[in-house]
């Protein structure tokens, strides 16, 4: 079929890219969270070699392979950006950018933003030169996301807000951040709420990290107090993505890739290798019965999951829609993931326990999975929307 | 790889086998199968046969539809949904690969008269409790210039009704050598080969077969002497796909049984349904359908694309099958309640066709460890 052989021959092309701008320290290392680059005005890089990668794939368009180029993108299909990543795994290459504006921005202004909007906010996201981050829950919006009470006050020329988000990854790092804000206080809590731009140089946005079980701080609570938003930055370049007070649609569709995204986070971690294979490593592991019995029936659902995984994405490109079955890449993709790291753990026994043993930071990583099943909405929330929306099982 | 999505044709051939069965073939057929005391209904047989499924790959010169393992395997899933009782899987799927692989003129005879329905084929493979093929023990000794076949079969599905039977021997080796199996393709009416029916839980056919130095001639070896496992393992191979396939149709269709009583029953003046207890299990349920229709399709694409490298690809999805149905089966008892439990109600016969299922042609953990090996550990 033609159509193989021009992907073959994309997957040569790419291989032979990645392999001539990418320098050799950074290929042939399993993927850490330490090797991430995620940009912006704070980033620093780790060394040069980070640096040439990132500024090799913007002069491709590969920091946003599906993006359109005219916002910074390759343009490339589904197949094509598959085997992009494919080729990045096989040569162990750390991708070359990561950050919420390409993984979450990106998706709700391609759909829901003006072209202005597209192109003021898109090309300095895959440049690396802005980072964003998501302010969406709040103290008293955590499950029940509707319910944000951060409000956007309309001043004409500027909207006034207050308020406090809680979970913003990366807040203190970020330079934007993409709001959840009450602009309507008398609607219905899903009718009063918009989707908005804001410049976290603003004065009155403050910052604080929260320490995790992990040792880390990836989270932050973010404070608003009186931060004045210009309603436009620009001709047709409004700071409200879509209409006022229009924002849940927006947030539904974002959660939906952010539950897909984090549900297909569990792949790759282990660079490529079976649990088996990695739990080999460890002398004696594989010869605990109960040990291998459970790395086997992990096996075995990660490969059917990774599977569902591609099949709903094929779904998606097919223009038929996945929808609220999302909830279950989500929820099935988080508790494998912790399931994992469960088995990893006991199989480096009183070694696993040291936060900074010979398993380097297993141990941290172990406590971070915990949260994946309750960021992005709570593995119950998901059980909530599957039974209701998917099974259609009635009201309580 | 190929897209899991289904095609257009496979989408056309489900709707047309979901709704022939749910007319020609719904639960109640097999429970009157099983109270009249026949393993299925030769009728039904006939009518699948003329609708071309058990042609469905048999090359069309030997008058095939030749769709494939992934047709096979839809099929076999809308059979599971139904419990519609055939010889399919034993006949159609694993028979018919084997023979067709086998690629001799008799092979191709025997093809034409399993697509017309005209000729059922079982396949006589383990010997104890569990699956293991290798371990087989039934000798057979060179009499003249044929063989003499002497040991017993176990739970050799449509045993009772097939006509013909390949049997596994072994002519060289010891147990658990794949060097030394050959494979013989004989009327199950041959003198010395006594059929003992069993009465298993699913009301299907299966059967114990001694053979009490059964006479076979040269003619009758099918492929190659002291190889007969490397022809045989392609049939047992897309039977195993097939089984997951028709467990995947047992898991759905005791979930939609299940669904469907959650939101009709009442209990403390609500539908049961909005219980979020049971919600969040029978949500979970379905989550697991899902990921296991992923590897069932996968099966049967590896399956059609490249046959001789689908263990992996067989082994996970009949692993994934075997979890799944159990928890849906039990899932499906238990959220029944009392009624669950009566044999005037058909959830039961769901339990009963997964545990028999789930069993043939490799268990869980006969496939989990096949994935282990192939995933190098």
């Amino acid at each position: 079929m033609p159509e193989t052989a021009a992907l073959d021959a994309f997957r040569t092309e790419i291989a032979d890219w990645i392999l001539s701008a990418c320098p050799a320290p950074l290929l042939g290392r399993a993927m850490g969270e330490d090797r991430i680059v995620w940009g912006g005005r704070k980033w620093q890089f780790q060394d040069d070699d980070q640096k040439t990668w990132m500024q090799a794939a913007i002069a491709r368009g590969m920091t946003a392979p599906r993006w359109p180029v005219e916002y910074g993108g390759a343009g490339l299909s589904r197949a094509e950006e598959k085997i992009y990543r494919e080729e990045l795994e096989r040569l162990q290459a750390p991708p070359p950018l990561e950050s919420f504006g390409l993984w979450m921005l990106g998706p709700a202004l391609l759909e829901f933003g003006t072209h202005a909007q597209k192109l003021a906010h898109l090309l300095p996201v895959t440049r690396g030169e802005i980072r964003w981050c998501q302010g969406y829950s709040e103290p008293g919006a955590g499950s029940d996301l509707a319910n944000v009470q951060t409000r956007a006050e309309d001043m004409g020329d500027h909207w006034l807000v207050n308020g406090q988000k809680i979970w913003t990854s990366y807040a203190d790092r970020a330079d934007w951040i993409f709001a959840l804000v009450r602009t309507d206080r008398d609607a219905p809590k899903h009718k009063g709420i918009s989707f908005m731009l804001i410049d976290m140089n603003s004065p009155g946005v403050t910052t604080r990290p929260i320490q995790l079980i992990s040792g880390k701080s990836p989270f932050c609570e973010t404070f608003f107090d009186n931060v004045k938003v210009p309603k436009s930055y620009g001709e047709d370049n409004p700071s409200v993505v879509g209409q006022v007070n229009r924002g849940w649609d927006i947030a539904k569709y974002l959660l939906t890739h952010e539950r897909e995204m984090i549900g297909g986070g569990a792949r790759g971690l282990l660079g490529g290798r079976s649990l088996g294979q990695v739990l080999g490593d460890l002398d004696g592991a594989m010869d605990d019965p109960v040990t291998r019995a459970e790395a086997m029936r992990i096996e075995v659902n990660a490969l059917a999951f990774a599977m569902t995984m591609e099949r709903y994405k094929d779904q998606a490109e097919a223009g038929r829609g996945v929808g609220n079955a999302s909830a279950m890449l989500k929820y099935y993709g988080t508790e494998l993931n912790k399931e994992r790291y469960e088995l990893l753990m006991s199989a480096a026994g009183s070694e696993a326990v040291e936060w900074d043993g010979p398993h380097g930071s297993l141990a941290p990583e172990w406590l971070r999975t915990k949260a994946n099943s309750i960021e992005g909405g709570t593995s119950e929330v998901m059980l909530d929307i599957i039974a209701k929306r998917v099974l259609e099982l009635p009201n309580s | 790889m190929t897209s899991l999505l289904e095609t257009e044709d496979e989408t056309m051939l489900r709707d047309a086998a979901r709704g022939f069965l749910a007319d020609a073939a719904p639960v109640a057929n097999l429970r009157a199968n099983r109270d009249q005391g026949r393993p299925f209904d030769t009728g039904l047989w006939r009518e699948m046969a003329q609708m071309g499924w058990a042609g469905v790959l048999v090359p069309e010169a030997q008058g095939g539809a030749d769709m494939g393992h992934r047709a096979a395997g839809i099929l076999a899933e809308e059979m599971g949904r139904t419990l519609a009782a055939s010889p399919f899987i034993s006949s159609a799927v694993m028979a018919a690969t084997t023979l067709r692989a086998a690629a001799s003129q008799q092979a191709e005879q025997a093809l034409t008269a399993i697509t017309e329905g005209r000729l059922i084929y079982a396949v006589a493979l383990d010997e104890g409790r569990k699956h293991a093929p290798l371990n087989t023990a039934l000798v057979a000794q060179k009499a003249g210039n044929g063989f003499r076949l002497t040991g017993t079969k176990a739970f050799v599905a449509d045993g009772g009704s097939a006509q013909r039977v390949l049997v596994l021997a072994r002519t060289a080796g010891s147990a658990g050598e794949a060097a030394g199996l050959t494979l013989f393709d004989i009327p199950a009416d041959r003198a010395g080969l006594h059929k003992m029916a069993r009465a298993t839980v699913d009301s299907r056919d299966h059967a114990q077969m001694v053979f009490d130095g059964v006479e076979a001639t040269g003619d009758e070896v099918l492929g190659t002497l002291d190889d007969g496992w490397a022809l045989l393992a392609r049939g047992v191979q897309a039977g195993q796909a097939a089984v997951a396939a028709e467990l995947l149709g047992v898991a759905g269709g005791a979930y939609g049984m299940t669904v469907g009583y959650l939101k009709e029953r009442k209990q403390f003046d609500r539908t049961i349904g909005s219980f979020q207890a049971l919600q969040h299990r029978a949500a979970h349920l379905w989550a697991e359908i899902e990921v296991t229709a992923s590897a069932i399709a996968n099966a049967g694409r590896v399956l059609d694309a490249t046959p001789t490298q689908a263990g992996l690809a067989v082994s996970l999805a009949k692993a994934r099958a075997a979890q799944t149905v159990d928890l849906a089966v039990r899932e499906g008892v238990q959220m029944h309640g009392g009624i669950g439990m009566t044999d005037a109600y058909d959830i039961g016969f769901y339990m009963k066709r997964a545990r028999v299922g789930s069993e043939w042609l490799g268990d869980y953990g006969y496939h989990a460890a096949q994935v282990a090996a192939a995933r190098g550990f």
